[in-house]
């Protein structure tokens, strides 16, 4: 289990690695629209660090959807997909090792750059810490439930846009509590309510998510 | 009896612009969905129809 | 003795069909009735408010929009539950018929929640976290209609809105404790749709019977959307050719 686990790791990681350009493309994406709100609403710092949390989780949010339709795309294309469902390896595993590849590769990413981005919003230290931290627990969590919406919108057109109409609303939660938690600490009060469903979700997440999307992966082989 | 006149009635102290707004976007809605659904139906009946003449026709053909 | 019913007798199309037609105009009528019933009173025996005048008078129509779209919602969700686990096709059907009325319901309940919200509060939309949890699940439901449009596959299209029905199911009490957290945070006190705790018995008897209205309406809806669903699907079978609607 854990070699066929390891080895779909591999392979997507590879890949991504050979087409550099898509993953970075969805990393400028986040840095680029986290400036426009800037450009939209002024420069002032006091404005700015009230809004800061929030912006940088919804450019997080929509940056993670990027790169969510060819999670699968490219297996279904070629086959690949239907054999991993085959596999005596058991799906479920793939699917999460799937799934991990696609945080690695674009949502680690966002992790790291989150506190320089945060400067630019006049963040203090430990509200740049904080947002870091909802971000480690949140963007696999975001991870997890858009491989759900790119298993469900595979092979049909506008599947583009159709995923981000079904998984914006259930990004809902996570961008609330994640946000949330650091607009807490900046007004001074306690977070750690937000942390704590931000992982518990996350671990509800680890569990169900590959059920809905192995489920909704053979519909689409069907 | 709250209303001692028909215009006391359709005034709704006021806030006629809001009650009789909320009743006219309900009264959209109920009014035109079946009527959507019935156009649907009848949409498939007639191609069902059609269809079953086609069927007719090409039976007709072949016996011929 | 007790005969066994054969539920899955009804689970095939050709079954339902006739007595979905039947049935359909019985819950038009109830619906009808009760609709008027309840206007009625909340309109006539309804005394005016004491704070809100007459412009509470909305809640008779916001309510039960409200509640028919979750309750239509979860009851999609049972049927999708019901469909990918016996495979029936009439299940999945059924979630689709009901889900236009849904979305419709949800929609209702945002035009009258602002139709009431801009006298009460002054601004024709409100934070708040039952109209934010609505505008959510109309987001849910314009997810499930666009996702059955773009499949082109009825079964394929009926299984992939179940899978997405009911993660949404298992989401809605998350989206909406965390709207209710969010709110409670971000604004003072939230507003209350339902006057609380000693609503005038007159209100709370015209809310029932127009959320009773709103149901049978939803069902009969549903009935008859169903029947077109079937007829469009099972267009190739001879007991669809052999309709008296068909072979006349």
């Amino acid at each position: 289990m854990t070699t066929s686990f390891m080895a779909v790791l591999r392979r997507d990681l590879l890949l991504a690695m050979r087409r550099k350009n898509e993953v970075l493309t969805a990393l400028f994406f986040f840095v680029i629209v986290a400036s426009l709100f800037p450009l939209a609403i002024g420069p002032e710092p006091r404005l700015l660090r009230k809004i800061g949390p929030g912006v940088l989780w919804v450019a997080a949010l929509l940056s993670t959807l990027l790169g969510l339709h060819r999670l699968f795309a490219d297996d279904y294309a070629d086959g690949t997909l239907e054999q991993m469902a085959l596999s005596p390896a058991g799906f479920a595993g793939i699917v999460t090792a799937k799934m991990l590849g696609h945080w690695l590769l674009a949502g680690l990413p966002l992790v790291l750059l989150a506190p320089l981005l945060g400067v630019q919003y006049d963040l203090d230290g430990g509200a740049l810490l904080l947002l870091t931290l909802t971000l480690l627990l949140g963007t696999p969590l975001l991870s997890m439930i858009g491989a759900i919406g790119a298993a469900l919108t595979l092979g049909l057109r506008g599947g583009g846009a159709l995923l981000a109409l079904l998984v914006l609303p259930l990004y809902i939660p996570a961008l609330v509590f994640g946000a949330g938690a650091v607009e807490a600490h900046v007004a001074g009060l306690t977070y750690s309510g937000h942390m704590a469903l931000l992982g518990a979700m996350l671990v509800v997440a680890a569990f169900f998510t590959p059920l809905a999307v192995t489920a909704a992966i053979r519909i689409a082989l069907e | 009896m709250n209303w001692h006149s028909p215009s006391e009635f359709f005034a709704m102290g006021g806030y006629a612009l809001y009650v009789w707004g909320s009743v006219i976007a309900c009264l959209v809605c109920v009014v035109v969905e079946p009527l959507l659904v019935r156009q649907r139906r009848r949409t498939v009946l007639s191609l069902l129809r059609r269809q079953r003449v086609a069927e007719q026709i090409e039976r007709e053909e072949q016996a011929a | 003795m007790m005969t066994k019913v054969n539920w899955f007798k009804y689970s095939s199309p050709a079954t339902f069909y006739p007595l979905a037609g039947q049935a359909m105009p019985i819950f038009a009528a109830l619906a009808a009735v009760l609709c008027v019933a309840g206007l009625w009173v909340g309109f006539f025996v309804a005394p005016t408010d004491a704070q809100q005048g007459e412009g509470y008078r909305i809640i008779f129509l916001h309510v039960p929009t409200s509640w028919m779209s979750m309750f239509i919602y979860l009851v999609m969700a049972f049927w999708s539950a019901m469909g990918l686990v016996f495979n029936t096709r009439l299940s999945g059907m059924m979630a689709a018929a009901l889900a236009p009325t849904g979305a419709m319901f949800a929609a209702l309940s945002l035009i009258t929640g602002s139709f009431w919200g801009k006298p009460m509060w002054g601004t024709w939309w409100v934070w708040d976290a039952r109209l934010t949890s609505e505008l959510i699940l109309f987001f849910l439901y314009l997810g499930y209609l666009g996702l059955h449009a773009a499949i082109d596959d009825p079964r394929r299209a009926d299984k992939a809105c179940a899978v997405l029905a009911l993660v949404g199911a298992v989401n809605i009490p998350i989206i909406y404790y965390s709207v209710q957290w969010w709110n409670t945070l971000h604004q003072g006190a939230s507003v209350s749709v339902t006057r609380s705790p000693s609503m005038a018995h007159t209100m709370l008897i015209g809310m029932l019977l127009m959320a009773l209205a709103a149901w049978m309406y939803s069902i009969a809806v549903a009935l008859s959307r169903v029947r077109a669903i079937i007829l469009e699907r099972e267009r190739r079978t001879d007991w669809v050719a052999e309709l008296k609607e068909v072979a006349a």
